[in-house]
């Protein structure tokens, strides 16, 4: 399992009902069912993964995010789960709301584009940042709402938005006393843990 | 006509007939004392039983769904493209077992049978048969096969409803539920063209009030005409333009009511070679069937309260185009599916054939239904062991 996958395992209680947006081949869902008794849907639009999903018998529903999600009733899911996709909504702030909406908690994880190497390539080089962990070109990423650290924090206190925990963790998902002082900087993985 | 058969076919297939004498009762409270119904199967029923796929038919579907009867056959079954060895629904791996339906015109009890008590053709007094009514003779053909639970139920259109009705009706007697392209209920839009389709076949001077066979004549033009209705609502717009835009028959307009655009030679030609077929009392006993399906009726609309009965896993199927069945239907079933906390998946289909798109193989549609059914295979190989 991705390693970012692994942190927000230990945050989820057993036996509750998850809604995973965007959870691709499903392996959260599929660690999460078979050693947690989770009962949970993932959303996908990949035909490809979402084949493998059906194939590994993990609820998955074709559902595109940004046409919205007003078929889920309000808290009708203990959490909603968002890995490294916030990034690419049309609207990540209103999509905000509405898992908060569904669900009584949500995990968020996403790219710290204020991490120290972005900072260096767009302040020294001028220029878009492109790296291993963020590969696309500015006029072909998925990745449309780039946010740091702190832009994420300012927003959910901005919404009132409850944040229970946070981690922030380099490229290998480790964390390091450093990250935990200054993660806008150091933190390549920020991950939240939020209610209302 | 195929020279040899292709490797991947069923093959020649016989149907068979099972006779069946306890008496039915339908749920318009009338009772068959005696019927038959007509089936085939492909592949082999493994020692436990537990290997059973259940193919349910559409509106205008047989039990002929895979294969060919003889060598001379110009087509094969119906879903020839979904059913045989390696296809979605492989019959190295699955028993797969078609029948026509109660009230069906190909070999199974209906109008067009003789009424055992008469001894005349049932005709226009054929009760009408529902939804229900065909589950329940679909679970008698089921003992009589010694399946006692299918390890899945496939059906598109009027047959997904089928496979809804069995999830609700015989919960434990199936592991897997496919429906495709399918809906809950009829819109309102759905029934107003089944109405039109019935009054143009009640309407046709040869219909004697459905006793047309007594006079030896057919309601040609009125099942015709039925029949070309429903044809323009299965296909979308966009598939018509691409396949006959506006071609013509001549060089110029002939200012008459003759043939002259394609798309109109066309729908005259489907409307016709359907009356060969199929029966006017049956396609429009088929029509009264869908109407009547609202399972959620019996929990005052609440779909997600009546389907918390199921156990199996579904596969919701649906197609872009499909304006007939439109995505947004098959969506209803799986939010209920969702909101009663049931295994489900769902898969929207981009396909230019509209409602038709059920039946064709369109690779991200076979290869859904392939994997739905791999998982269903695998969990059968490991209850075993």
């Amino acid at each position: 399992m991705r390693s970012d996958l692994e942190m927000i395992d230990e945050w989820i209680q057993p036996n509750t009902r998850v809604l995973d947006l965007g959870c691709g081949p499903g392996e959260l869902l599929q660690h999460l069912i078979g050693n947690k008794q989770v009962h949970g849907y993932g959303l996908e639009i990949d035909p490809e993964n979402l084949n493998i999903c059906i194939e590994k018998g993990i609820p998955v529903l074709e559902q595109n995010i940004d046409e919205g999600l007003h078929n889920f009733e309000d808290q009708s899911f203990d959490l909603v789960v968002m890995t490294h996709a916030l990034q690419q909504f049309r609207r990540p702030d209103l999509l905000l709301d509405e898992m908060l909406r569904i669900g009584k908690e949500c995990i968020i994880t996403f790219p710290n584009f204020g991490h120290w190497r972005n900072r260096i390539h767009l302040g020294l080089k001028g220029r878009m940042p492109v790296s291993d962990f963020l590969p696309y070109n500015w006029y072909d990423t998925p990745n449309i709402h780039f946010c740091t650290f702190h832009d994420f924090e300012r927003l959910c206190l901005e919404k009132s938005i409850k944040i229970l925990r946070w981690a922030a963790v380099d490229g290998q998902l480790k964390d390091h006393w450093w990250i935990r002082t200054m993660p806008n900087i150091f933190s390549e993985t920020a991950v939240f843990h939020v209610s209302r | 006509m195929p020279d040899t058969l292709p490797a991947n076919s069923v093959g020649v297939v016989v149907p068979q007939i099972a006779q069946f004498d306890t008496p039915l009762t339908l749920s318009c409270g009338q009772t068959l004392s005696s019927y038959q119904l007509v089936y085939e199967t492909y592949g082999e029923l493994n020692q436990q039983a537990s290997n059973a796929i259940l193919i349910c038919h559409a509106l205008s579907g047989d039990h002929h769904a895979a294969g060919y009867h003889t060598m001379s056959d110009k087509k094969p079954g119906w879903w020839d493209s979904a059913i045989g060895p390696g296809k979605a629904i492989d019959t190295n791996q699955f028993f797969v077992v078609s029948l026509n339906n109660l009230g069906g015109c190909c070999g199974s009890t209906g109008p067009t049978s003789i009424n055992p008590e008469t001894n005349q053709i049932w005709g226009a007094h054929f009760p009408i048969v529902t939804v229900e009514d065909w589950v329940e003779s679909q679970a008698r053909l089921a003992d009589r096969l010694g399946i006692r639970t299918f390890a899945a139920i496939v059906g598109g259109s009027l047959g997904g409803m089928q496979v809804l009705e069995w999830s609700i009706r015989f919960p434990d007697r199936l592991k897997a539920a496919a429906i495709i392209a399918s809906a809950p209920k009829l819109s309102t839009q759905n029934i107003a063209f089944n109405e039109v389709a019935r009054q143009s076949i009640r309407r046709d001077p040869e219909f004697h009030d459905g006793n047309y066979l007594d006079q030896e004549t057919v309601p040609t033009n009125g099942l015709g005409l039925a029949r070309m209705l429903g044809h323009i609502t299965y296909l979308s717009d966009d598939a018509m333009g691409a396949k006959f835009g506006r071609q013509m028959r001549h060089d110029a307009y002939q200012y008459n009511y003759g043939i002259e655009f394609e798309v109109e030679s066309y729908l005259r030609y489907q409307g016709e070679a359907f009356t060969k077929r199929f029966d006017a009392n049956t396609y429009m006993l088929m029509t009264k069937a869908l109407d009547y399906f609202d399972p959620a009726a019996q929990a005052n609309g609440d779909l997600a309260a009546v389907l918390s009965r199921a156990q199996c896993e579904f596969l919701l199927v649906s197609f872009t185009t499909d304006w007939r069945f439109a995505p947004e239907r098959s969506e209803e079933i799986v939010n209920a599916l969702v909101k009663a906390g049931k295994h489900v998946s769902y898969t929207k289909i981009e396909a230019a054939e509209g409602h038709d798109a059920f039946l064709f193989p369109i690779p991200r549609y076979m290869n859904a239904l392939s994997s739905f059914l791999t998982r269903v295979a695998k969990r059968l190989t490991t209850e075993v062991k």
